[in-house]
């Protein structure tokens, strides 16, 4: 485990469920999710948990982002905020 | 009421972080989740079971009954967006768009004209299309069969490799989607339609649930494979490694066939006529 990396990938972490939540822009904040979730497979990677980042990556950063882009793509903005 | 809301949330995070300072250090062998089971596992995992992964034994044999009722939660996910968003009811007044295959011509033909169904030289193309692009069209393609052939190695290699029913079930539905988004739903629904899709999500789960009644019925207890030993002629800790790759061959149809299903109806609102 290597300290430098893990601190760099927890800001990111943390950077981008942050942005994740304050972005407008609904398809940015699907995409923003979407490399939330490679972060924490990266980091489950880092731990030693090698089935638990491939199911983040592959459902977490894959197949869920695709849900959410979906959703946003057939529902429309009601609210101006 | 928005600060009140923030003061809150600000002091939940703080109690999180004062309470994550007296967990254990990560892999401390004398943390209390690494004192009781984790030893038998370690210790027998490959004398009880025959499967290298300990991971994929501990999910499907030692915890089999947790996986099932996992996989059951993503099944009633799934049946949840068929019922809330099916719709049977063709969307009225709204003009189609054809496009001439060989030119590239694009036709509106309007409510009430006539359509070029089931034309060789013309195809439909959504509302809101996008240029037809050969390279993504044919790239994707190409990618889908061996794409497949990783996600089955995935369920398959389980045993000895990450990987399981659940993460090769998510890539193989990710193809079939990708086909669907770099083509268009109608071509795809007509390779991998709705019927087979809810058929395969609910079969996926009864071969894990009847692998688990099989065991029952040869008098064991429920989802002990060991039981399956005199019906797949092998010893008994082979069986519970045969087990295990049942459990995982019904989750990975399950999964699959689940993310498509949910895919479709979330992608086309339930319509099944225009995707992505």
């Amino acid at each position: 485990m290597i300290w430098q990396l893990d601190v760099i990938i927890l800001t990111l972490v943390i950077i981008c469920g942050l942005a994740a939540i304050s972005i407008r822009d609904l398809l940015g904040a699907a995409v923003l999710f979407s490399a939330y979730s490679f972060m924490m497979c990266l980091l489950w990677a880092i731990m030693g948990a090698v089935d638990v980042a491939f199911t983040e990556a592959s459902v977490g950063a894959g197949v869920s982002t695709v849900f959410f882009v979906a959703a946003v793509f057939r529902t429309t903005r009601s609210s101006k905020d | 009421m928005k600060r009140f809301a923030f003061i809150g949330v600000l002091l939940f995070g703080a109690v999180l972080l004062y309470s994550s300072f007296s967990f254990p250090p990560l892999g401390d062998p004398h943390a209390p989740a690494n004192r009781h089971v984790s030893d038998d596992y370690i210790r027998d995992g490959m004398k009880e079971t025959a499967v290298p992964n300990l991971v994929t034994a501990v999910l499907a044999d030692y915890r089999g009954y947790d996986t099932m009722f996992e996989a059951t939660v993503i099944l009633a996910a799934g049946i949840a967006c068929f019922f809330l968003l099916r719709r049977y009811r063709r969307k009225p007044a709204q003009h189609r768009l054809y496009r001439h295959i060989d030119t590239g011509v694009i036709l509106i033909i309007e409510q009430g004209g006539k359509e070029p169904v089931d034309s060789k030289e013309f195809e439909r193309i959504d509302y809101h299309w996008v240029p037809f692009d050969l390279v993504v069209n044919k790239a994707a393609g190409l990618m889908v069969p061996f794409l497949q052939l990783f996600a089955l190695y995935v369920i398959f290699h389980g045993h000895h490799s990450p990987g399981g029913g659940f993460q090769g079930g998510v890539i193989f539905g990710a193809t079939v989607i990708l086909l669907a988004i770099s083509r268009d739903l109608r071509s795809t629904t007509r390779l991998f339609p709705e019927r087979t899709s809810a058929f395969l999500s609910s079969a996926g789960l009864f071969i894990y649930a009847g692998t688990g009644f099989a065991c029952l019925l040869l008098g064991s207890n429920l989802l002990d494979y060991s039981a399956l030993a005199r019906l797949l002629a092998v010893d008994p800790v082979m069986a519970r490694s045969h087990g295990i790759l049942l459990v995982e061959i019904g989750v990975g149809m399950a999964v699959s066939a689940i993310m498509i299903w949910i895919y479709y109806n979330l992608a086309s609102a339930g319509r099944y006529d225009e995707g992505l």
